[in-house]
């Protein structure tokens, strides 16, 4: 082989994660390790009512009885739930009434992510919550929402304010008895994004929560609620990031959408927690329950992530196509480098008639990742001319990495249409010298490459999380051909 | 000796076998030249490994260009600094416009010498009268690169992309292969057509068809990996009428 080639596969892979700072802020903790006096002292830190006191012991204790799925590809060495810190508050949090009040080394961290916080600073017209560690610190543009009757704010605040709209929806698509990691979450949820939109309304702007967790030896539970009334619309965005430690961090969260009649939500994920560095060490482990119930007829959920960081991901949005005539859509793009290892995909419930789904999954693998695609399409006995669509792409970028695509149908109606293309190549030394010949350095050729085979997925994307998303692509696969 | 492209004792191998045999080629600013060879000489090689492309072994000699060491430079840096190469068998990039192709390539090479990217009013100016030089649909140019062109479609792709980047030197390889007759009149007349004192070309080609159109100032019989005789367009006229045997004889 040519000398350049050699050159190729010798490139160290360097760390391009870029939000790996960590800020030094004093922080409120819960003593170390999980048991029901944990559980106890993060509801009575918010203050909770009983009633939520008793759902998460509830949850706490199914917990107990659960053991840890090992049905999906990813590995990793036994979790020590005893070792971790379950909630984590910058101090003096609970006291805060407006942005002005908050930290301004806290501020500055959401500037070093590029979340301006200030509704002055803020022209692109999105909403923000930021979620650190385990508690919001602050929701831009509540008033004007307000107006409108949207409900943005933390989760803890909705337990506080809107009592009956928790109480209603709150388990109702993810119950606590769903799965390890989603219990777990009920009994310690720290905090969270909670969002209802009046029945009528279009939210007159994105809304959007970045997520990050600082703390060591934290992890981060948050739980988020969307309601989506009859014949709604919202756009949710939302992005994480973590700083760099060795050790590992757990982070499972659980998401529930709930769409009533004719409303529609749409969900999209930009996930880049810290992935570990080029030995495998450190990174987040994500282990994720996301939900959607289209629960009334012409009802719509659609999810799209864009999925870069963290050493494990374990995460499958699903709908429930409860309603008849809805639909639910799931776009993905998976990247896994290093020793990145992704398990990821949807489920798709078909329940009621005329109901559709569509599934665009693009994985892309490079390092000694491995990526796998495994999702569900179930179609019920009365679930009559319901239809789905299935597309699964693999991009490989070198020999060393691996992609799957695990399809799981179940079809029990001959009315209904089930179809599923998977597709799995290498990136060509033809393609890349094509696009070098023309003048493009080879991680921009890549950048072209992978940005083209996803440009299904990015097109579905909010512009202004499309061109972060891009980015993003471009730093997560430098010096990625081997 | 010239100081354009300048080709000295080079040899080349793939997978140890040896396909470039001490080559030695002189491109004068301005010169077209073409290189005739049967299937299997390694004339494809030959641009490829002008181009830079991986996978050849270089064992000896020197490629100079414009003074400078070619083998020094990526695939990319010698496309900046003027080095056009026409592909054979052009790639497929899904999701890519052609469009967008065209517009990164040109701002890269613009990029190179110091200029700005073209204003996309100005490309969009640029791209439409080239299109339209080559009979290529506008929404052609919104199509995915490459994917699901018909070969003849794929090579007037790649004559629009010489037309936009104007190099100094153009290598086509095998760019009449796969057009029909209408399409190759026009394609081989536009390439013609920028001929001037400042770029060259080098023209790969089994037949004499394309030098009717585009004549050469020089034709060398490539052989083997080198080059065995040399002359004037009349050299192709010859190997038009009689073939290549009277030079594979001589070997």
């Amino acid at each position: 082989m040519s000398e350049s080639q050699d050159k190729l596969s010798e490139k160290d892979f360097k760390d391009p994660y870029e939000f790996g700072f960590e800020t030094d802020i004093e922080s409120d903790f819960a003593p170390k390790g999980l048991n029901e006096d944990t559980v106890r002292f993060i509801s009575n830190k918010k203050n909770e009512p009983k009633w939520l006191l008793d759902w998460r012991l509830d949850a706490y204790k199914r917990w107990l009885t659960m053991s840890e799925p090992d049905w999906s590809s990813v590995r990793y060495p036994p979790i020590d739930y005893q070792d971790s810190y379950y909630y984590s508050a910058p101090k003096d949090s609970e006291k805060l009434d407006s942005l002005d009040d908050v930290d301004p080394k806290l501020l500055e961290t959401y500037n070093k992510l590029g979340i301006p916080l200030k509704e002055q600073e803020w022209l692109a017209g999105v909403a923000v919550d930021a979620v650190f560690d385990s508690v919001s610190v602050g929701t831009t543009f509540k008033e004007r929402l307000k107006e409108d009757g949207v409900i943005f704010c933390s989760f803890s605040e909705a337990v506080k304010d809107y009592p009956e709209l928790i109480k209603k929806y709150l388990g109702s698509v993810v119950p606590t008895t769903d799965n390890y990691f989603s219990t777990l979450n009920s009994a310690v949820f720290s905090d969270g994004s909670f969002v209802y939109i009046p029945p009528g309304v279009r939210c007159p702007m994105e809304l959007s929560t970045y997520f990050r967790i600082n703390a060591a030896g934290t992890g981060q539970f948050e739980r988020t609620l969307v309601i989506a009334d009859k014949d709604s619309y919202v756009s949710y965005l939302e992005g994480c990031t973590a700083p760099m430690r060795d050790e590992h961090q757990l982070h499972a969260a659980v998401v529930e959408l709930v769409a009533l009649e004719g409303a529609e939500i749409k969900y999209s994920t930009v996930q880049n927690w810290y992935p570990g560095d080029e030995e495998g060490r450190g990174g987040v482990y994500n282990f994720v329950t996301k939900r959607g119930d289209c629960r009334g007829d012409n009802s719509k959920i659609s999810w799209t992530q864009v999925e870069t960081g963290s050493a494990i991901t374990w995460k499958y949005p699903s709908c429930i196509l409860r309603g008849n005539n809805s639909s639910g859509e799931f776009y993905s793009i998976a990247v896994s480098n290093n020793y990145q290892q992704v398990d990821s995909g949807t489920k798709m419930i078909h329940l009621g008639n005329n109901t559709s789904s569509r599934i665009i999954s693009k994985g892309i693998s490079t390092g000694k990742s491995s990526n796998t695609y495994r999702g569900l399409v179930s179609i019920h006995p009365k679930s009559r001319n319901s239809r789905n669509f299935t597309q699964c792409d693999s991009l490989l970028l070198n020999d060393n990495c691996s992609a799957n695509t695990i399809p799981y149908i179940e079809s029990k109606n001959s009315e209904s249409i089930v179809e599923h293309e998977a597709t799995s190549s290498k990136i060509s030394e033809e393609q890349l010298f094509y696009c070098q010949q023309r003048g493009l350095d080879e991680e921009e050729a890549i950048s072209l490459i992978v940005n083209g085979f996803c440009k299904d997925v990015l097109q579905k994307l909010p512009m202004e999380f499309a061109v972060e998303a891009q980015k993003l692509l471009s730093v997560s696969l430098e010096g990625s051909v081997g | 000796m010239n100081n354009f492209l300048n080709i000295q004792s080079l040899s080349a191998k793939v997978e140890d076998k040896l396909i470039i045999n001490n080559l030695n080629l002189n491109v004068d600013k301005g010169e077209v030249h073409a290189i005739m060879g049967p299937n299997g000489s390694g004339k494809s090689t030959l641009s490829n490994v002008l181009a830079g492309k991986d996978g050849y072994e270089i064992t000896s000699g020197t490629i100079n260009f414009c003074g400078e060491d070619l083998m020094s430079l990526k695939p990319n840096e010698r496309s900046n600094r003027g080095i056009f190469l026409a592909f054979q068998y052009p790639v497929e990039i899904p999701g890519v416009t052609n469009i967008n192709f065209i517009k990164t390539a040109l701002d890269s090479n613009r990029k190179h010498r110091g200029l700005d990217p073209l204003k996309p009013g100005d490309f969009l100016k640029l791209i439409k009268e080239k299109s339209k030089i080559l009979g290529i649909p506008e929404d052609r140019l919104k199509r995915q690169l490459n994917v699901g062109f018909s070969g003849g479609e794929k090579k007037r792709n790649e004559a629009l992309q010489l037309l936009m980047l104007d190099p100094s030197l153009a290598i086509l390889d095998e760019t009449d292969s796969g057009l029909d007759v209408d399409a190759f009149k026009i394609v081989a007349d536009s390439i013609n057509s920028r001929r001037n004192n400042d770029s060259s070309m080098l023209i790969i080609t089994h037949y004499q068809r394309l030098l009717e159109r585009i004549e050469p100032d020089f034709v060398h019989v490539f052989i083997n990996g080198s080059i065995i005789e040399s002359g004037g367009p009349e050299l192709a006229s010859e190997i038009e009428s009689n073939g290549y045997e009277r030079f594979t004889d001589v070997k």
